[in-house]
């Protein structure tokens, strides 16, 4: 599966061979023919797509446009808030949500003169590894529909993998644009904590939460990625390090002396599918043919704790988070309850999904008095470890390679019965938002059913020029 | 505090547990639905208890990965919600507020 990229879009565009209208126009078709089977788009907002896009043209026609992605259509993950639009997190206790301002990430691609096409499928409130634990029913894997497009951010992921629309935003908690990204054959990135203000991401867990680019290439992430990154008054935790223009030096590295880092006890995982390593020693054989230095680098403590830390912290955070969801100020509420405290506790009973109380339930326990110290703290203290893991490692090298997830794309319901197993799905991304650094999936190769196979490359913190460059380079020779 | 876990044998989550955190986290719980998370909090939690084996003395807790350090923004007056948009979502609302069931 091939689609005009962002990029190919922008050059017609510039080059008056085509109109935001008929780009609009050609989304919306693939949507209507493609989303009622995929289920990515849980809104898809036509009318006000189709007078953005008149916008975008008029100013283009008038020598005027935006930026270069004036009226390029996308796709934004539905834990976004969006001014009007119904911003659901997949989940029945935001079903008639409708936020009175915008996510600033949005307000940037607004701005950018981008054309919102929809509100992209995903597990409730980002939680979950398969898409399969959202309310509206799971978007599927375009390139075998009984397969799960990975998630949380799978709708953002299915709506580029089927063409709907060039590019898309996700969010990453532990994975959460990585792991759909790697299954459905797309480009995925996490950026750096603070790169891109979280200002009117719904918060899941907050010391992890990241908005980040999903596209066909990785010329066209770094593009999408400083459209969306840079300070934010509205976040705190936004940083003020510059951002610099990814778009334009994505070309410029070198697989001549790049040091690439393999992290030994990421390749000894067990479960770890045949042709998954394969694909991936394949292409780290093409970069050192080109003159990579594969470097064995040691990260045990990411790879052996990084699942238990990570499922404490992120419960824990979400526990609270999600405290605000009380049935008094918006979203659902229980109907017929006799006082405030009932109204709560049905409200939310009734409201939340599964997999979103279990992990209510758990950061609840871990942050209660009896266990806080022996299980929050604790992981808080791993957290120093993981971290240490990856400093050390990129003190040697230049990027870290390491799979995306144990496998392709698994079949739909295959790991619903076993929460462990679904968290285990996460083992390679988890590690990387306790450290806080980038790192981005692309797709690298196929298994013999045809299902997409995605390496995993790690970064420094704000190290995004690097990580891309890098990336480019590897996606030029495995293509 | 921390007496009262140990990391290096599995704790059951009990029942009467389930039902306390659910209290915490007032989260309704059925009957069969506390039955559940006692077995799969059970069960997340053996697979959690791997830190135990982790050396941590003398480590310092990370909160946040990226050093970050509290910012006050001016205190100036700026337009915020109208109450009609602060309220637009409400589930139910009368004069201007939101409205709950009887409190005391």
């Amino acid at each position: 599966m091939s689609f005009p990229t962002a990029h190919d879009l922008i050059a017609r565009l510039e080059a008056g061979e085509t109109t935001a209208r008929q780009a609009a126009e050609a989304s919306l078709a693939t949507i209507e023919r493609q989303n009622p089977q995929l289920n990515a788009l849980l809104a898809v907002t036509a009318e006000q797509a189709l007078a953005d896009a008149d916008a975008a043209d008029a100013r283009r026609q008038a020598g005027k446009p935006l930026s270069r992605l004036d009226g390029v259509p996308i796709a934004v993950k539905d834990n976004m808030c969006t001014r009007g639009v119904p911003t659901t997190c997949a989940s029945r206790i935001l079903e008639n949500f409708r936020p009175p301002y915008d996510a600033t990430a949005v307000r940037k691609l607004r701005e950018a003169g981008a054309v919102l096409l929809g509100k992209a499928n995903l597990d409730e409130f980002a939680m979950g590894s398969s898409n399969e634990f959202s309310a509206f029913g799971p978007a599927r894997n375009p390139w075998n529909p009984e397969c799960v497009p990975g998630g949380s951010s799978g709708g953002s992921a299915v709506a580029v993998a089927s063409g709907m629309v060039p590019w898309s935003l996700g969010s990453d908690t532990g994975g959460s644009i990585r792991q759909p990204a790697s299954f459905c054959g797309v480009v995925g990135m996490k950026p750096t904590y603070g790169r891109v203000s979280r200002y009117g991401l719904v918060a899941f867990a907050s010391s992890l939460d990241q908005i980040g680019p999903f596209a066909q290439t990785v010329e066209d992430a770094a593009l999408l990625l400083e459209t969306i990154a840079g300070h934010d008054p509205l976040d705190s935790t936004s940083s003020t390090v510059d951002v610099p223009k990814y778009s334009e030096t994505v070309r410029n590295g070198s697989l001549k002396g790049l040091k690439i880092g393999r992290p030994v006890e990421f390749f000894d995982v067990q479960g770890v599918d045949p042709e998954v390593t394969a694909a991936l020693n394949a292409a780290l054989d093409k970069a050192a043919s080109e003159g990579a230095e594969i470097i064995d680098v040691h990260m045990p403590i990411a790879t052996e704790y990084a699942v238990s830390a990570y499922y404490i912290i992120a419960a824990a955070e979400a526990s609270s988070n999600l405290a605000r969801y009380d049935g008094a100020h918006y979203g659902f509420r229980a109907p017929d309850t006799a006082d405030i405290v009932e109204m709560f506790s049905k409200s939310r009973a009734q409201g939340f999904g599964a997999e979103v109380k279990r992990r209510i339930m758990l950061g609840t326990f871990v942050l209660s008095a009896e266990t806080f110290d022996a299980y929050y703290v604790r992981a808080q203290k791993a957290r120093t470890l993981i971290q240490r893991d990856y400093r050390e490692a990129l003190e040697k090298v230049d990027v870290i390679a390491a799979p995306t997830a144990p496998t392709a794309a698994f079949p739909l319901g295959s790991k619903l019965e076993d929460p462990v197993q679904m968290y285990l799905a996460d083992i390679f991304t988890l590690s990387l938002n306790l450290a806080g650094y980038c790192g981005l999936s692309l797709p690298v190769g196929r298994t013999s059913a045809g299902l997409p196979i995605g390496l995993q490359l790690f970064g420094g913190a704000f190290e995004e020029t690097r990580l891309l460059q890098a990336a480019w380079q590897v996606e030029q020779v495995v293509k | 505090m921390s007496e009262t876990v140990r990391l290096d044998r599995v704790e059951e989550i009990t029942l009467d547990r389930v039902r306390h955190v659910a209290l915490l986290a007032r989260l309704e719980l059925g009957e069969e639905e506390a039955v559940r998370f006692s077995r799969e909090l059970t069960g997340i939690m053996t697979h959690i208890n791997k830190l135990g084996e982790l050396d941590l003395e003398g480590v310092e807790p990370t909160s946040h990965a990226i050093p970050t350090a509290n910012v006050f923004r001016e205190d100036t007056a700026r337009p915020g919600l109208s109450n009609d948009e602060g309220l637009a979502n409400a589930p139910e609302k009368d004069e201007g507020c939101f409205k709950v069931p009887q409190i005391i």
